[in-house]
């Protein structure tokens, strides 16, 4: 049973009520009491700026996860099953996983300009190489056994992919997934701040110059808000689906 | 049914550490005719498991040929290996239907599934079986095929005598009702004097041909243990060559 006392609304409702006593204590335009922040929330909404900027920068979202998850899902799956070549080619993953998220962004405003195109760019080059190594060991953890057995029953490639191979990877594209999009969603906004003129990041830029703290966490909270939905309604879903054969 | 001619020059992996290779399989010559049910015995590591992947066509590196008689098709195979390698994220059902041709529809799985005592389990998935069970659903998956070659390696090992004498007769029954040639690989000499139309004897490594011996036992004997142990005493006394694997 469950206690009263550390239902997860309770634990939600604390966390307001510090913010305010805090707010309150301080009086300082730095930290804005809740329902000021709920206030800019609400007006930005209905005066289209946030549902604009906010689309924008999940359209961005969405184009750069499509591409690093399936440029990352090949290239990892072809590491996985290539020794040689994995081996040849691990001291490039580990360079680009070390590469700082912001050098990347810098190059590639540089070499392609400010522009829409550079921008994905640089939030793909970021997320990919943690896509590639994860879905590599998937590759490399493909049970033989059960290969040889779709050999021997005749299962042709299209099922065994769809009901050997794929069942297998599914962990490992979910947990690339599920960090990718907290990941994706960190880097963007700098890459939005740095060469946008549009999207959230530009949005807390412009709050930012202004100082107007109510403004950075309204956005913030609309933001985390979609990302949690995005998370609770997709991917959590997918993942017990994946997991439903376990014991 | 496939008529089976298997021929092994020499099938070697190489060896784990440095130079040289590891021989598995030297010089083995085996027909099977068509209908055959023929048991493989030899000791533990001679290369009985290599010799199955390769008349299964999943292991191609060997000197050879694996001949099967009808003409260009490929044989209708089962395969029965030492493990039961289902997919654990399908129930059991679904591994049982995933291995039809597309086809099929496997009208008769329902009345197989019973007579192997797995129609209840028919929707679980395969973690939630005993060790038994799971072997019981892979030879269930391999009869469900109907396949004409049927290949064996050590099925009944691990289960318990009287689940294994059951299956056994399975195995008999559904052989007899529609003949197909059966390979079946054991080290146990009773189990495989019971089943068999011909027991070759196996050496190794490298694994070749010790001796061929037709069971002259008629198949409604088999189950008389004593005739059984008759028969392996006569090996044993006219072929000392074979007296280790007694």
């Amino acid at each position: 049973m469950r206690s009263v006392l550390f239902h997860p609304a309770l634990s939600a409702l604390l966390f307001l009520a510090l913010w305010q006593g805090l707010a309150a204590l301080l009086v300082s335009p730095a930290l804005p009491p809740p329902l000021a922040v709920f206030g800019v929330l609400y007006e930005e909404t209905l005066s289209g700026q946030l549902p604009f900027h906010l689309g924008i920068t999940l359209a961005r979202l969405l184009a750069s996860f499509v591409l690093a998850m399936s440029l990352g899902t090949g290239l990892g799956i072809f590491l996985g099953r290539h020794d040689k070549l994995d081996r040849f080619f691990d001291q490039w993953l580990v360079i680009f996983l070390n590469v700082p998220a912001l050098v990347t962004v810098i190059l590639c405003y540089v070499w392609f300009g400010l522009t829409e195109v550079a921008a994905i760019t640089a939030v793909v080059v970021n997320k990919l190489p943690n896509v590639v190594v994860t879905l590599r060991e998937g590759a490399r953890a493909l049970d033989r056994d059960l290969l040889e057995m779709a050999q021997a029953y005749r299962f042709g490639r299209w099922k065994t992919l769809r009901h050997v191979i794929w069942p297998q990877l599914f962990p490992f594209l979910i947990a690339a997934a599920r960090t990718g999009i907290a990941l994706i969603w960190k880097i963007i906004l700098v890459v939005e701040l740095l060469g946008r003129g549009n999207g959230m990041g530009y949005q807390l830029h412009l709050f930012f110059q202004l100082f107007n703290v109510a403004g950075i966490l309204a956005y913030t909270i609309a933001f985390v808000a979609v990302i949690q939905l995005i998370e609770a309604l997709l991917l959590k879903p997918l993942d017990r689906q994946a997991k439903r054969w376990r014991r | 049914m496939s008529r089976v001619e298997i021929n092994i020059r020499k099938k070697a992996y190489p060896a784990r550490h440095g130079l040289g290779e590891h021989v598995a399989i030297r010089d083995l010559h085996i027909e099977l005719e068509a209908g055959e049910f023929v048991c493989l015995v030899g000791p533990s590591g001679c290369g009985k498991t290599t010799l199955l992947n390769i008349i299964s066509g999943l292991d191609r590196q060997f000197d050879g040929s694996i001949g099967t008689g009808e003409g260009k098709a490929a044989p209708r195979m089962g395969y029965v290996f030492q493990n039961p390698r289902l997919l654990p994220w399908r129930t059991v059902r679904e591994n049982i239907d995933l291995a039809l041709p597309a086809d099929e529809d496997g009208g008769d799985i329902g009345h197989l599934l019973e007579v192997m005592d797995l129609a209840q389990w028919q929707g679980q998935y395969p973690q939630k079986l005993s060790g038994g069970m799971s072997r019981r659903v892979a030879l269930a998956r391999a009869f469900a095929i109907r396949p004409t070659l049927l290949l064996m390696d050590e099925p009944f090992v691990s289960l318990d005598p009287p689940t294994a004498r059951r299956i056994r007769q399975l195995l008999v029954n559904v052989w007899r009702e529609r003949p197909h040639t059966v390979l079946f690989v054991t080290h146990d000499l009773r189990e495989a004097i019971t089943l068999a139309d011909r027991l070759v004897f196996l050496s190794g490594p490298p694994a070749t041909v010790l001796h061929q011996v037709a069971v002259d036992i008629p198949r409604d004997h088999r189950d008389d243990e004593a005739a059984v142990e008759a028969f392996r005493q006569r090996l044993a006394a006219e072929h000392p060559e074979i007296r280790a694997l007694l």
